[in-house]
C-alpha cells in the first residue's frame, strides 16, 4: 500500500506524540554527574550499580541520564533523584549506597536523608 | 584517573557534549604500547581553541568546555614518555590520540573498558559507537549501528 506524503507526516506526528508521552511517563529520573570530577571519584561503578539494580527489579518507569560537573566536585560521586517536582541530591556515593537508594527511595518511596546533600553539609 | 578506561569515558563525554552522533574508539595494544584513539563528528574546535586545550587554567577560564579532562590525560601520557595529539576542525569533529608506553613504571593500567562501553551505550542511546580493540593477534569490533 502506498502512502502519500501527508499520511506519512501524520504518522510521524502521531509517533512523535507517543514518544513524548512515553518520556513524560517516566515517573522517576536519575541524573548522574559524569564530569571529569565525577568519573575520577568513581561515578562509573555507581552508575553500573544503579542500572543493574533498576533492571533487576524491572523498574520500567525510571530514566537514567548523565550530566556534567555541577560544581561540587568534593561531594562526587553524586546523583539526583527526581520524582514529580521533588528533587533529592545524593552525595558521596558508593555502588552499595546507590543500590540502597534505588531500593529505599524509588521502590519503597522512603528518602534516605542521611545520604542527601542537606545532611552532608550540616557536618 | 585510576586507569585508561576512565580517561576514555571522560574524553568521550566531551564528544557527546559537542553533539557528536558517531564516536569511534580504537584501542591498539602491542607488547610495548597502548594506543587510544577517539574520533567524533561533533562540532569541533577552532584552531585557537585547540592550542589552549592542554592548559587547564586557560580553558576553564573561558568556557569550561574542556576543563581538566584533557590535561589529566596529557599528564598521564607524559608520565610514560608517550605521545599525545589532538586535531580538530570546526563543524567537522575532533580526533584525540594518546599513546602510552606500557612498560614504563608510571603507566596506568587499561582498566575495565567493557564497563566504559556499556556505560556509554546505556547513557547515550541516540549516539552511535564503534569500538575496536586490537592486539597483536586478535581484533574485536563492536558497532552500535549494526546492533540497532
Amino acid at each position: 500500500m502506498k502512502k502519500s506524503v501527508e499520511e506519512l507526516m501524520k504518522i510521524r506526528q502521531e509517533t512523535l506524540k507517543k514518544m513524548e508521552l512515553r518520556e513524560n511517563d517516566a515517573h522517576c529520573r536519575i541524573v548522574v554527574g559524569m564530569g571529569t570530577c565525577g568519573i575520577s571519584a568513581g561515578a562509573r561503578p555507581c552508575l553500573t550499580a544503579i542500572v543493574d539494580e533498576v533492571n533487576k527489579r524491572g523498574l520500567s518507569n525510571v530514566q537514567i541520564v548523565q550530566t556534567g560537573c555541577v560544581g561540587m566536585c568534593r561531594l562526587e560521586p553524586m546523583f539526583d533523584v527526581i520524582i514529580g517536582d521533588k528533587k533529592y541530591t545524593y552525595v558521596d556515593m558508593t555502588p552499595e549506597k546507590s543500590r540502597q537508594v534505588v531500593v529505599e527511595h524509588i521502590v519503597n518511596n522512603r528518602v534516605i536523608h542521611e545520604y542527601t546533600i542537606g545532611e552532608e553539609e550540616k557536618e | 584517573m585510576r586507569d585508561i578506561s576512565l580517561h576514555v569515558l571522560d574524553i568521550v563525554m566531551n564528544s557527546i557534549k559537542a553533539n557528536a552522533t558517531l564516536i569511534e574508539i580504537t584501542i591498539i595494544e602491542t607488547t610495548s604500547k597502548v594506543s587510544v584513539t577517539i574520533k567524533d563528528n561533533g562540532q569541533g574546535m577552532s584552531e585557537d581553541y585547540v592550542k589552549h586545550v592542554l592548559d587547564p587554567f586557560l580553558t576553564s577560564r573561558t568556557t569550561r568546555k574542556v576543563g581538566l579532562g584533557i590535561p589529566l590525560l596529557y599528564q598521564n601520557v607524559k608520565k610514560t614518555a608517550g605521545e599525545f595529539t589532538i586535531e580538530s576542525k570546526l563543524n567537522q569533529g575532533t580526533l584525540v590520540k594518546a599513546v602510552f608506553n606500557k612498560n614504563h613504571i608510571d603507566c596506568i593500567p587499561l582498566g575495565d573498558m567493557e564497563a566504559t562501553i556499556i556505560t556509554l551505550i546505556t547513557l547515550e542511546p541516540k549516539v552511535d559507537f564503534i569500538y575496536r580493540f586490537k592486539t597483536c593477534n586478535e581484533e574485536f569490533v563492536l558497532n552500535t549501528l549494526e546492533m540497532k
